[in-house]
Formats: C-alpha cells, structure tokens, sequence
C-alpha cells in the first residue's frame, strides 16, 4: 500500500509539471476552437479546414490589431463536460480571448451556459439548436450558421410553392434536432397553407435506422409528400430502401441537409433525384469571391469545399472582423461589437443580430439531379438568412430577459 | 394482411444480419469466456473491408467473392487481436479482458479514419439482387431474401459443425469444462484462437452482408454492439439457436414497434430484454451458470486489508497536497483535479458493487447521471439550492437503484451485467425523450453552483471535501461488518447462505449504497459544468467507469482511484494530440498485457518481488 501511495504522489508531482501553467506569448492573439474532430470528423475536419485557411488568409494580409492570430484546437470527444473543462483551460491557461466551434447541439448547448455564468466570448459555429440563440440565448454567445428553424421555413416556403400537397409524412432521427426540425417545418407550413395534415411522423432512433420498417410505415399511411431529416448513414440506408420500394414515386420528397456534401456525396448515382433539398452547391456558384474561396480551398488541400469548410472559414472571418471592430481583446468590447456586425464572406454579406445574436448567414435551396453517378443541386437559389426568422417580437418572448 | 406479411419478411431480414454477427459473439463468449467489446470494430472492419474489395473485384463473382474475403480478413484479425492481446490475459480476474479489446475498440477507430477517411462509404447494390420482388402485391427487396437465406444457412452451417463434427464436440466440450479438455489433451490454445477466427469471420460476414442496404461508416462499431449484447443475452450466452431466435423476435418486434409506436425506437430492444431476464434469469436458451463458474482462471482474489500507519500518512500526504491545487493560481487545474476527484468518486462506488460485491455492472451510468438530473431538477423546478441538492441527489440515485436493484440481484455473472445496462438504457431513453421536463437531448443549463462556491477554486475545495468523504467512506464501508459480509457473497454465495446470511439482501442493500455514492458524484459534476445531458447516462459513461476500475485493478480498494486518476489524466493529455485514440488504445492495452492485476496489482507485484528477494537469501 506504501508503494502504490508514494506512486500515486509522484504521479501527482509530475502532472502539475506536464499541466502546468503555459507562458503565454503575447505576439499573437489566440483563439479557442472546441470540435468534436473524432465523432462525426466527415463534417468536423472540412471544419478545421476551413478556419485554417481563414487564419493563413487573415495573417498574411497583416493580421488583427497588429497581431498575428492563431488557433488553438481541441478535440471535445463528443462529451459536453469534456468541452466545458476544456473550454476553462483554454481561458485560464492557454489564454485564448475567445472560443469558437462545436457541431453537436449538446455540446453548444454547454458551451452557452459556460459562456454566460463565466462571462467569456463564444461563437457557435455549427450547431443548429433554436435553442442556442433563443430560449437559452445569452449575452456572451452568438452564432454563426442558419439555426434548424431557418432552414426548416425555408424548405417548407419552397414546398408549399411547388406543390399542393396536403398529406405529409415526416422522418427524423430521434433527438432535440430531428424534433426541432419537425417542430418548424410543421408551424411554417401550416402558416402558409393551413390545409395540410401529417399523417404519421416516424422516429428512427439517430444512426439506428430500421430503414425497411420505417419505408413501410410511411407507405402505409399513404402521404402525398415526405419530409425527411435524417442524415449520414440513415439517409444512405432510407434513401436505398425508398428507392427499392418505390416510396418517393410520385411523392414530393424534401430534405433538410441533404444537399450539403457530406452528407449528399456519399451517396453517388443513389442520389435521390426530384427531392427538394437544403444544401451547399459550391461547383455552380459563380459569385467571384466564393470562387477565390474555392480556389484558395482547392490550392491548399486538393480537396474541394463542404458546408462544414465555409462554415470554419466565416467563423474565422468573423472573429477577425469582430477583433477589428472592438479594437481591443476585451471581452465585454467584442460582445459589442459582435452585436450588429457587418462581415464580408464568400457567401456575401452576413449581420449579426443585435436582438438574439443569430447570424443571416443564409442557405441554398435546390432541387437534386443526378449527373455523372453523382448527386448535384439544380435549380437552386441562394436564401438570405435573415428573411426565415420569426418576428421580432416573438424572438424577443424566446429570450430570456436581461 | 400482404402488408403484415411484408413488414414480417423486412424484420426477418434484419434479424437474418444481427444474427450473423450476434452469433460470433456468442460463440466466442460461450468458449472463452471473454465478453468481447471489440466485436462491434471486427463488424465494421467487414464492411470496410468488403466495400475495398468490391471496387477491384466488380460483377457478380466479385460480388459473393469480396464477402468471404472481408470474412476471412476479418476472421485472421480476430486470431491476430486473440493471440496477441487476450492470449496474455486469460488468467486475469473475471471480465478483465473487457479493458483490453476497449483499448482494441480506439485503436480500431482511428485505424479506420486512417485508411478509409472519414466519409462514409456507400455499398453497391448486390448484382442479380438488386430490385424487389412482389409478394402478395407488396414490394419486397429481393436482397432481403438473400440475407434471410443467408442466416438460415449459417444457422445450419454452425447446427452441423457443433453437433456433427469432432472440432465442434471439442469445442462445446470446452464450452462446459475447459479443464477437463485440456487434460484429455486437447491442445486449447489452438481452440480458442481457432473459435476466434470463427466468430470474428461471422462478424467480417455481418459487416460485409449489410452493405448493399447501406454504408461503411466509423460509427458502425459502437452502433451495433449494443443490439448484438442484447440478442446474445436474451438468446442466452453462448446459445446459437437462442441468438437466432432472440434476432428475430427482437428484430419482427422493433418493425411492429416502428408502426405502431414510433417513439419507441430507442427502448424497445432493451425493454424485451428486461422482460425475458426478469422472467428466464439465464435468456431464452441459455443454462444456468454454475456455481462459481466464471472467467477468473487466476488465484483467488486476496482478501482487502486496512492502511498501515505509513499508508494512513501518504494519504494524509497526497489529501494535504490536493488542498494546494487552487493555490497554483491556475482556474484550469482546480476544474481539472475537480473532475478527477468527481471520476474517482464514480469509478469507487462501481468498485463497491463490482469489486467488494463481485457483481458487474454494465449499468452504473444510471446513477452517476440520475444523480446529476435529480439535483439538476430540483434546482430547476424547485429553486432548490446547491446545498440541499448535493444531498439529494445521492438520495434520488439511490432511490432508483432499489428499483432496478430488486429486479437485478436475482441474476448473475454476465445476465446481471446485462439487465443493469437494459435499466439504464431505459431510464436513459425516459430522460432523453422526456423532452418537457428533462429538456431532452438539449439537456439542462444553468445549474450552477451557489454564489459563494461560484469560484472555480472554491468549488474545487467542495469537491475535495465530498469527493475525497465518499471515496473514505466507501473504503471503510469495505471493512465494517456489512462489507465482510458483502464480501462473502462474492467469495461464495453458498457458504454465505450456509451460515445464515440474506445473499440477495446483502446484494441488494450494497447495489443501492453504490447507486447512491456514484449519485453524489454525479450531483457535483452537474455544478462544476453548469448543465447536463442525457451522455452522461449513456453506455459509453458506465464503459469510461467500468474501464477505469479494471484498469486500475479490481482487486485493490486503491484500484479504481488509481484507475481514475490515470485514465482521465491520460485522455486529457492524450486528446490534443490528433490521432489520441490510436494512441490510448495502445496505451491501453500495453497496460492490459503488462498488468493484468491492474494499475494497484502491479504494485503488489512489485512489493512481493521486493519482499521476496531478501527472504530468499535468508534461507539457504
């Protein structure tokens, strides 16, 4: 028992040396960037990517206030307490001015709360949650990408102009998102076209898809249209089953996400053609400043582009803009100056929201086609975020007070 | 009724591919007694390794051909994992091996992220199948067909091999007595590596199988080992027909469940399971264990002993050093010790149950998270203060483990294992889907600590006080009368029961003390993160506490402290680092192989060759 003791202490002394505090250089200015790299990296690493390529563009254009500025990037292993004590190292001992990341909902959803009990800066750069700007919004956190609700009425506002369906079935996987996005699908439509039921809403439990099971019980509720969310490896397997049993005949079918890269891609020529779908179609933008993107992506990876990319690239962006506007690294400086910011992205102009912190960074909505054995978005067009939020004074009931 | 028949034909076909791999794993269990978590990582390396096949050898014949080739890939990276990895371990105590093909799991992750990138990988469809086929009007994948054809034949593939042939009456010989085979001269190391490449070919044929309805992803290994353990164990461990059968009934339930209950998705496994436990302790085809037929082929455990003097003072020591922590100054360290303390604290209420009682469960989550939300509620719904909620929530965890604790002590060995994890998922899925009350997936913000323990290092003394109070009184619960008697039921149940002791009681009241303990652990993890979400009670929770323990060694109340300590250091460390997993995992198992007692047994070991030396000298 001595011995074990005795180890257990050196044990102790040498950790207080391995974690001990970092001397904190102060020519550059850092940034904390918390991502589930190892849990979903098909999404997570085009992330990094981008905010990379950010980072090199920003610094060799001569910095932020005289700085050079760097990431500090951690692996969050999908565990929201994991992204809230690392998230306190990167603060105390890294000495990040701010943090940035995340893609799972949970885990932003964390960050949110450690953000306004501690009073630090945190830009949500992927997850979806309404929740995140809403009900559990606070001063000292923003975010980035359009929420589950904007994209949701953006689906539904192209549904209910293509088709008179009145019957609609929906899918999505078994969790806060799948339900959020059920959720405002369902009040967006029925706003539009207060005619239309649901006759069944299925629930696959998240990458557990019984997808010959559920292809049938939508089948026997004969729906005239399909409103799908889920994504990843149930899509794969939805999208075959459908396929096989004939369910997307004749149906109108909507995707949410689906049209995004990493999750259409897979799929090659099993892409479901005909569905409606949000996504990123980055080879037929034509704007100039998405193509030096796509070029500068191209260059430095020999890879092209997911949403997960440009997401990372903005989220960069905006944190230089947000550091050049406050002119400072003070923490209550930059809330301000992220209230109401202005940032010039591939994707155009994106505004920060004052009164819930959400960006109009919007989305492109489109129709799939099959060309070539791969899946591809046609017809589509770009949707600005800012028309697909709620009033503002149903945002402002959302919110908590002050 | 067409529409009936097709949803049965659709829930045999899944059937048909849990059973392929459901049945490797039961018959490695049923042979080696090694519950192998990595079976789930041999599966997805089938389809992975079929779908590479796949693009060289296209048509049909490369079609079947890539099948068996991902089967015999996989089947020899099962003999590789048997022969290197668990070959070394078998002598370890019960269940210890559970660490090592953990350790297997990571390094099979990242392997995968390295060879086949991150996207996923879409299966072609199979050639010559790949349309439907009408069966009274309804459309039914002809694929489906095959599978069900598929199972059906391995079925009597493994009926043949077992009952009919030499190899398999070996091997079911073992299956019964491992020792009498091996005086009878059987060479039983060949027999294990050999049933080990049978199970993990069946689980390359699984992988390789489902590819044509779907994809090769890295989220395949984890997602399919909870459906497999539950076929395996409703069958009964070790039982083939049981795990087909269990298959089909478990899968026909779930397509049924899908449209009748579509909310249902989550649970309803785990709830069929429960049902056929709670009524047939040893699954539907599984025989009962005997007596003190477990997995330990070691010596017995050595029985727990006080601190000595010096002892009582290194602990006094490393306590007096932990009160310095917050005075470095550092926020980080006081929020990083606090959550080492708070694992320490988990890790030794399951050692309570598992090492002191001889029970394992697969389960503990349940109460480390159901600590967390019940202070979390109160403080939500009640405006209760931190104060009281800390005492509540090992009340409320313990609450809940006199619940599941009454239906589980019943069973034992794998089955109690078994049933704790189907509780938890169920208690899991009513916090998860719960949506009104528990918040959900989107959890429960805001519960901070009180305004005068808002500091980080303030806080961390709270932790301290608690942490380090349980750890103690764990401890001491060991050495009181109750904890002797624990112990006996662990030694043996029948001479416990022989001299007049309540077993089941005994059990029972020791499960809900654990509950409780692992409670408070989850009550200050809640207010040192500000919120908590349904992982916290998730499978991977009660594996990170059950890998800790045996890793720092079952048989040592210092185990599971020392266990905690070094697996939450070594993943902080480790995790800035890109490809940590690889390396954890091999970190992992390197410890697995060296130290089979665990981290505490190896000091043992090094003090009794200490302690030998000079006696060996002494006498000539």
């Amino acid at each position: 028992m001595r011995l074990s003791k005795f180890l257990t202490g050196g044990l102790v002394a040498a950790v207080s040396a391995v974690w001990g505090v970092n001397a904190m250089a102060a020519d550059t200015i850092k940034i904390g960037d918390i991502n589930s790299y190892k849990r979903l990296p098909a999404h997570t690493i085009p992330y990094k990517k981008g905010t990379e390529l950010a980072i090199d563009m920003i610094n060799n254009a001569g910095g932020v206030l005289g700085k050079k500025l760097e990431i500090v990037s951690r692996d969050d292993q999908g565990k929201p307490g994991e992204a809230v004590k690392i998230a306190e190292e990167l603060f105390t001992r890294d000495g990040v001015v701010m943090i940035s990341g995340s893609l799972f909902s949970h885990i932003g959803l964390a960050l949110t709360s450690y953000a306004g009990q501690k009073k630090r800066l945190y830009l949500a750069a992927e997850p979806l949650a309404d929740a995140l700007v809403w009900a559990k919004g606070n001063r000292y956190t923003f975010r980035l990408r359009p929420s589950t609700y904007m994209q949701a009425a953006m689906l539904a506002e192209a549904a209910a102009k293509v088709s008179t369906a009145k019957k609609w079935a929906t899918i999505a996987p078994n969790y806060a998102y799948g339900k959020d996005a059920v959720g405002a699908f369902k009040k967006v439509l029925k706003a539009i076209r207060p005619d239309v039921e649901f006759v069944t809403e299925q629930w696959p439990g998240l990458f557990k898809i019984d997808a010959g099971a559920e292809v049938q019980a939508i089948e026997a509720a004969k729906p005239d249209a399909i409103y799908n969310v889920t994504f990843g490896g149930d899509l794969a397997k939805f999208v075959r089953e459908g396929d096989l049993r004939g369910l997307f005949k004749g149906r109108l079918t909507l995707g949410l996400l689906t049209g995004e890269p990493e999750y259409l891609d897979p799929l090659k020529g099993d892409a479901p053609a005909g569905w409606i779908v949000t996504g990123y179609p980055w080879y037929a933008i034509k704007d100039a400043a998405h193509q030096k993107f796509v070029d500068a992506y191209q260059k430095k990876f020999s890879d092209y582009p997911r949403i997960g990319s440009i997401v990372g690239y903005n989220t960069m962006l905006s944190v230089a803009a947000a550091l050049k506007k406050a002119g400072s690294t003070d923490t209550e400086k930059l809330v301000d100056a992220f209230e109401g910011l202005d940032v010039d992205t591939p994707m155009g102009k994106v505004h920060y929201r004052k009164i819930d912190h959400q960006s109009t960074m919007g989305a492109w909505v489109g129709k799939i086609a099959v060309k070539d054995g791969k899946g591809m978005m046609v017809d589509w067009a770009f949707k600005d975020g800012a028309k697909y939020l709620p009033s503002d004074a149903e945002v402002m009931k959302m919110r908590p007070a002050k | 009724m067409a529409f009936y028949f097709a949803q049965l034909l659709t829930g045999m076909a899944n059937a048909s591919a849990l059973f392929l791999v459901a049945s490797g794993l039961s018959i490695i269990f049923g042979v080696t007694r090694v519950v192998n978590f990595s079976h789930g990582s041999l599966y997805m390396l089938g389809a992975y390794i079929a779908y590479s096949s796949m693009t060289v050898l296209p048509g049909i014949i490369g079609f079947w051909a890539s099948i068996l080739v991902a089967g015999l890939a996989v089947g020899l990276i099962g003999m590789i994992i048997e022969v290197c990895v668990l070959k070394p371990i078998y002598k370890a105590p019960e269940l210890f091996q559970l660490v090592a093909t953990f350790g297997v799991i990571l390094v099979i992750q990242d392997m995968a992220l390295l060879i086949w990138g991150p996207e996923d990988l879409f299966g072609q469809r199979a050639p010559g199948f790949e349309g439907v086929v009408e069966i009274f009007g309804e459309r039914v994948p002809s694929y489906d067909l095959v599978l069900i054809v598929l199972a059906v034949v391995v079925l009597i593939g493994l009926w043949y091999l077992f009952t009919k042939t030499r190899v398999g009456i070996l091997v079911r010989a073992a299956t019964q007595d491992r020792e009498m085979v091996s005086a009878l001269g059987v060479n039983q190391s060949v027999l294990f590596s050999g049933v080990f490449f049978l199970g993990a070919f069946l689980a390359g044929i699984g992988g390789a199988a489902q590819l044509p309805k779907g994809s090769a992803n890295l989220l395949m290994d984890f997602g399919i080992l909870a459906p497999i353990f539950v076929v395996v164990v409703t069958g009964g461990m070790g039982s083939i027909w049981g795990a087909f059968v269990a298959a089909m009934l478990i899968s026909v339930l779930q397509v049924y469940g899908i449209r009748f209950l579509p909310n249902s998705t989550l649970v309803l496994m785990f709830i069929v399971m429960a049902v056929v436990l709670v009524i047939r302790p040893w699954g539907l085809f599984g025989k009962p264990e005997a007596a003190g037929d477990h997995g330990s082929q070691g010596p017995p455990p050595k029985p727990f002993r006080q601190l000595d003097p010096s002892g009582r003072i290194i602990v006094a020591v490393i306590i007096a050093a932990l009160t310095l922590v917050p005075l470095s100054g550092v926020n980080f360290l006081s929020v990083l010790f606090a959550d080492i303390i708070i694992f320490c604290l988990f890790a030794a209420s399951l050692h309570y149950i598992l090492g002191v009682g001889g029970l394992v469960s697969f389960g503990h989550a349940a109460f480390y998270g159901g600590g967390a939300y019940v202070a979390a509620l109160f403080v939500q719904y009640a405006g209760t203060p931190m104060e009281l909620a800390l005492m509540l929530a090992p009340l409320g965890a313990g609450f809940a483990a006199l619940i599941i604790g009454w239906f589980c002590v019943r069973l034992t060995g794998v089955y109690f294992a078994m049933l704790t994890l189907a509780c938890a998922q169920v208690l899991w899925s009513i916090v998860f889907q719960w949506d009104e009350v528990t918040g959900g997936d989107d959890g429960m913000l805001s519960i901070w600590p009180s305004a005068w323990a808002s500091e980080p290092g303030v806080y961390y003394y709270l932790v301290l006080v608690l942490g380090v109070g349980g750890v103690l009184v764990l401890r001491a619960m060991a050495h009181t009368p109750f904890g002797y008697a624990l112990r006996g039921t662990r030694d043996s149940a029948l001479r416990t029961e022989a001299i007049g002791m309540n077993v089941k009681l005994i059990q029972w009241m020791a499960f809900v003390f654990a509950g409780a303990m692992a409670g408070l652990a989850g009550g200050l993890f809640v207010f040192a993160k500000g919120s908590v979400f349904p992982t916290e009670m998730e499978i991977a929770t009660s594996f990170d506490a059950l890998i800790m323990v045996f890793l720092g060694g079952v048989q040592s109340l210092t185990g599971p402290i020392a266990g905690a300590s070094v697996f939450t250091l070594l993943q902080d460390w480790l995790s800035r680092f890109e490809y940590w997993r690889l390396l954890l995992g091999l970190l992992i198992i390197f410890i697995a192989i060296l130290l089979p007692g665990g981290l505490a047994g190896a000091v043992d070991q090094v003090k009794a060759l200490l302690g030998r030396a000079p006696k060996d000298e002494a006498a000539p």
